[in-house]
């Protein structure tokens, strides 16, 4: 009996190869997108732990000195006080056209865990330690050393972006001979101070989570939240054709029950052929969602090291936990797409007819229940965005208010239908309206889906463009010197300026150290007092004079990111490190860095760091002339190419980095747009094959089956055209909350919200494109139909 | 792998990837000065380091009696090993240092290490006013006649002062210390005549301490002959203030190489060929999985001298990077005393 049973119920399948391969298709394509985000999340996670590892930041406390470096001496001097530490110099050196992380470790003192299993890929200690030495380096890193006079051992274990070598050599390197950069402290402290043997250095706990990991999380939530998305929308693809396949097999159901296969083994048998189908289609999607992830890594990598300075791999590494969540998902989306259409075959009546019905018509208490959901959602979503703080909140913000708007979508949809039955006059536009709101139930759900991807197509893409329009405008702004040049070393930057005398109008010094700011990671830039940062430098609020106060070393700047984190304002004190606190002049815009930044004047800079090296120069001079001296410096000055920066090249280069930050947005949005136009699809297609107990009485009366077709068309326009008008507010909403709340919570800067509507237009005509290819076929195929079939409505009951 | 391993990984199986013998030490000496049976000591300078030869230390252990009543054995060692015939500047030099320091108590026995790189300051030796240091460990005094130890790991510490009026004994041949049938030397002086007294910090708290201490100086490019495992090494105190050096080059191929030099109550030493010290293991122990022999038969014709040497406590193993055994012994037979006992080379 329970073969007979599965084999009766599979032979549906075999009869309808199509809906076989929708229902694969749509929970692959779910499947697909979600673990896809997800590999690309773990790979880069992995990245960052692989990162932190290499210093030990998550098991070790470490040392660090006030300013950007420290002399080797400290460290001898905290060894023979018993200090357990161990040196580390961290810099970065640009090689063969990338910046490398370039670590240097003494590996007498390191401990094993520290710089993973390097030593054992080959241990050969005179040449590691003695020159020229030897550098391990991530495989895909490895290729750019290869300039630098010196062994390069390529180095799985060693973490993306990143290359190892020994303390001393990574200091000729880096030209820091003698200098460290942090100490890690491998045991216990001593009962010797720490500041009584090297005062400029403070004690820091092991990091609780590491700083790249913390500052990416923001953007790793958004990718997540997209993977989301998408799989809800593919889920609806795999609910409409599951919904499909019970429907038609009402029959068999019933029939089989009548033969006296119990429910509960019916249930079982459905289950199991669930089960197996999304076993099958999660495999599928997730072989997609690893093409899709390999796709798209290269562009997130280079976004993340952009950003945020993070070395991401651009390899893409297949996780067992990844394999394991992908189908874990594809079984539950299966599960939560099928539980309707279970309860229906739980409830069928055994004696009545097992004709298939159209999906039951949305009774008006129906319609009043999902309205007050929806009210209650958006009333939950205007409380959240008054008083919930944080990235969570606003994600779920988002989440409360797409979901509020799909609930209401029916309602506003049977609205404009109600008006436009009202307006019409003749029996045919009544039918049709008439028919068109019966028909709503069964497509809802795809028309929710629609309007779930057009809002967040057209938020999204209101986001990137403001972002884009204020980000242009502000590197306008920022980066106002005509060239931008970088000395190797001290010495050339000597020679640079000797050499620059006379021949520029400005040469403004761009000086900086990484330090800790009011408990958190940031920059400190000394600022020269010139026209060019008091016309250009772009202030969101400032005191009177603050360029002025700034010059003579009273008053500090610090970015929006830092203002909004910490709720300063102009006028207030900032601590700095060393202990003394000056008065915030002045917050200004800093888009693109994730890092606390603060600006004091040049000369105090000088005064507080005096051992900071002054190596990056920018040049003002006349636009025209700037060429000129760029060829100059490297053919009289002897500057090498790749030291100086053009104006025009910078922008390009931020530009860059901007543009591929949000291709991977919009490649999701597009595929998710794609996915909800394969769900009307099935949706069409299931309601199409069940109406023709519905058209056959219209065609009966003289209707001919193509204009019964060209309605079915002009429905399917009609409705999406509403979809797509109703997303438009929503998407706005979105853009809003993703602007005003998520950018702030995530970044630290908020940005002034543009509105484009040519790109509705555009997204309109899309979405007008997407419903006409998904009623093409079900409309060809009614047109098709045998005028038999349509008769045998009236003949025969089945 | 440890933090311990690590480092050893790096220091042995690398710069050593081919030598045979205990801790590498049987290398070809490429490039490094060789030990010459004609050189003169020269003091204070050759309590300095030699950095043209490959292996040098600084080798301290002395037999304690606390005012608690209980004996003690201490050990602190400072070793250079170089990765080049050169010094360099900085971290450049190929000048590797380590430290090792343990304390024994009839039953228990503490060990720690130190590594440090020549070249910045952290580790090194200076001839005059002398001082031996690597991290917070430190051997220092105005001459190595007049020194104070402190050391010590996270269980154990001491703090030592040792003196002495007493020369400093060449072994072997003036000081050329042959090791091998097949030529390998060493030059090789001691001091075995400390006066040593200071505190030991244990556990249970601070003892006083006082007793006599024995310092080995040797350096070489080539201690070991290739088909030699290990050594036994004796230095022992013996009644009536005369002292007593003897060791046995284990060899299973070319046959066991032995040397010993007698230490008149006055500092003058008799040196003996190969052949005519002995010793013989008694009885062995397991230790650290594998079996160590904790009693021992020495002979010494040449000075009537039979003994029976055991080991006061036979766990006195050192955990490091390289393990080997350390510590102290008492003597019985036709000499009674105490000593020290150095065990390597037993897999």
């Amino acid at each position: 009996m329970i073969r007979a049973g599965l084999s009766a119920l599979l032979s549906h399948w075999l009869r309808r190869p199509f809906q076989l391969v929708t229902l694969v298709t749509g929970l692959a394509l779910a499947t697909a997108l979600w673990s896809g985000v997800q590999a690309i999340n773990a790979e880069a996670r992995a990245s960052y732990d692989q990162a932190a590892e290499t210093l030990g930041e998550a098991r070790y406390p470490q040392i660090v000195p006030d300013g950007a470096d420290f002399p080797q001496a400290d460290y001898v001097g905290l060894r023979r006080a018993g200090w357990p530490v161990t040196p580390v110099i961290e810099g970065r050196l640009r090689a063969g056209g990338q910046s490398v992380r370039l670590i240097g470790i003494d590996p007498l003192t390191a401990p094993a865990d520290i710089a993973p299993d390097t030593v054992e890929v080959e241990t050969d200690l005179a040449g590691f330690i003695t020159p020229p030495g030897l550098l391990y380096a991530n495989p895909e890193t490895a290729p750019a050393l290869s300039g630098l006079g010196l062994r390069v051992v390529p180095a799985a274990s060693v973490a993306p972006g990143t290359a190892i070598g020994d303390i001393g050599i990574v200091q000729g390197l880096l030209g820091q001979p003698g200098r460290l950069t942090r100490l890690i402290l491998t045991g216990d402290a001593p009962g010797t101070p720490l500041q009584d043997i090297a005062s400029g250095l403070t004690r820091r706990a092991q990091a609780e989570s590491n700083d790249i990991a913390r500052l990416t999380d923001s953007f790793h939530l958004n990718l997540t939240a997209f993977g989301l998305l998408s799989f809800a929308v593919g889920l609806f693809i795999v609910h409409g054709a599951i919904g499909l396949a019970f429907e038609q097999r009402r029959p068999v159901f019933r029939t089989l029950r009548a033969l006296g296969l119990p429910l509960r083994t019916l249930i079982g048998l459905l289950s199991l052929e669930l089960v197996i189908l999304a076993l099958v289609s999660g495999g599928i999607g997730m072989a997609l969602g690893y093409l899709i992830a390999a796709a798209l890594l290269p562009d997130v990598a280079a976004t993340l090291r952009g950003l945020y300075g993070a070395d991401v791999s651009g390899q893409l590494s297949l996780r067992p936990a990844w394999w394991a969540a992908g189908m874990v998902i594809a079984l539950l989306g299966t599960a939560i797409a099928a539980a309707g259409a279970f309860w229906r075959v739980a409830r069928l009546p055994l004696l009545a007819s097992a004709q298939p019905r159209a999906w039951s018509r949305g009774s008006a208490a129906g319609r009043l229940a999902q309205g007050a959901a929806a009210a209650a959602l958006g009333l939950v979503a205007l409380g959240l965005a008054l008083v919930g703080s944080g990235l969570v909140a606003g994600f779920v913000l988002l989440g409360v208010l797409l979901i509020a708007a799909a609930l209401a979508l029916p309602l506003v949809l049977h609205g404009v239908l109600v008006l436009a039955a009202g307006a019409a006059r003749g029996a045919l536009p009544q039918w049709f309206w008439a028919d068109t709101r019966q028909q709503l139930p069964g497509l809802s759900l795809a028309l929710m889906a629609l309007l779930l991807a057009l809002a967040a197509n057209i938020g999204v893409g209101t986001m990137v463009q403001s972002f884009r329009a204020t980000f242009t405008g502000w590197l306008d702004q920022r980066l106002a010197a005509e060239l931008y040049v970088r000395a190797s070393d001290p010495a050339e930057a000597e020679r640079l300026l000797a050499y620059l005398d006379g021949r520029v109008d400005a040469v403004l010094p761009i000086v900086s150290v990484d330090a800790v700011v009011m408990g958190a990671p940031a920059e400190i830039f000394g600022v020269a007092d010139h026209a060019t940062y008091r016309d250009n430098w772009p202030l969101l609020s400032a005191l009177p004079d603050v360029w002025d106060r700034v010059a003579r070393g009273e008053a500090v700047l610090v970015n929006e990111q830092l203002a909004r984190r910490e709720a300063l304002a102009p006028g207030d004190p900032l601590p700095l490190p060393g202990g003394d606190t000056r008065t915030i002049g002045g917050v200004y815009s800093d888009y693109g860095n994730p890092l606390a930044q603060v600006l004091i004047g040049l000369d105090a800079f000088r005064a507080r760091y005096p051992d900071a090296p002054e190596l990056n120069f920018g040049l003002r001079l006349p636009a025209p002339d700037a060429p000129a001296l760029q060829r100059a410096l490297t053919d009289e000055a002897g500057i090498a190419p790749d030291q100086i920066t053009d104006q025009q090249s910078l922008k390009r280069f931020s530009l860059g980095i901007f543009e591929r930050t949000f291709a991977v947005t919009g490649a999701l949005n597009v595929l998710t747009l794609a996915v909800a136009g394969f769900a009307i699809l099935t949706s069409l297609l299931t309601l199409s094959t069940m109406r023709q107990p519905q058209l056959a009485p219209v065609w009966a009366l003289g209707l001919t089956r193509a204009s019964l077709a060209r309605l079915e068309i002009l429905r399917a326009l009609f409705l999406a055209l509403v979809t797509f008008i109703a997303a438009i507010p929503v998407g706005l909403l979105l853009a809003y909350v993703l602007l005003a709340v998520i950018n702030v919570e995530a970044f630290g800067w908020r940005l002034p919200m543009q509105v484009f509507p040519g790109d509705w237009l555009w997204l309109g005509a899309l979405s007008m494109l997407a419903a006409l290819l998904a009623a093409l076929w079900p409309a060809r195929r009614l047109a098709r139909t045998p005028p038999a079939e349509l008769l045998k409505v009236f003949a025969n009951e089945r | 792998m440890n933090a311990k391993g690590y480092s050893i990984a790096l220091m042995f199986c690398a710069s050593f990837a081919e030598a045979q013998g205990f801790a590498g030490l049987g290398t070809d000496a490429e490039g490094f000065a060789m030990p010459d049976a004609g050189y003169e000591f020269e003091f204070p300078t050759d309590h300095g380091p030699h950095p043209a030869y490959r292996i040098e230390w600084w080798y301290l252990t002395a037999n304690l009696d606390g005012a608690d009543g209980q004996t003690y054995g201490m050990q602190w060692t400072l070793f250079r090993s170089a990765l080049a015939p050169t010094e360099g500047d900085g971290w450049s030099s190929p000048q590797i240092w380590f430290g090792h320091a343990a304390l024994t108590t009839k039953t228990a026995h503490f060990a720690a290490e130190r590594f440090a790189r020549g070249g910045i300051g952290q580790a090194g030796v200076t001839a005059e006013p002398f001082e031996a240091w690597i991290d917070d460990w430190r051997l220092s005094g105005p001459s190595l006649s007049d020194v104070s130890l402190r050391a010590g790991g996270e269980e154990f510490g001491y703090d030592l002062t040792l003196k002495t009026d007493a020369p400093f004994v060449p072994q072997g041949e003036n000081g050329y210390s042959v090791k091998a049938a097949s030529g390998q030397a060493s030059h090789y002086y001691s001091q075995p005549f400390y006066e040593v007294s200071g505190t030991l910090a244990l556990p249970d708290g601070q003892v006083e301490v006082t007793g006599q201490g024995w310092l080995d100086r040797e350096w070489s490019s080539e201690l070991l002959a290739r088909s030699q495992e290990g050594w036994d090494w004796f230095s022992l105190h013996l009644g009536g203030g005369a002292r007593l050096m003897g060791f046995v080059l284990r060899d299973d191929a070319a046959g066991d190489y032995t040397s010993a030099t007698w230490i008149a109550p006055d500092g003058t030493p008799t040196p003996y060929p190969d052949g005519a010290f002995t010793a013989e293991p008694l009885r062995a122990a397991e230790v650290a999985g594998r079996d160590i022999p904790v009693r021992w038969r020495l002979k010494l014709p040449g000075q009537a001298l039979d003994v029976e040497v055991t080991a006061v406590n036979e766990q006195a193993w050192n955990p490091l990077a390289f393990p080997y055994w350390e510590g102290p012994v008492t003597v019985t037979g036709s000499h009674a005393g105490r000593g020290y006992l150095e065990m390597t080379g037993y897999e």
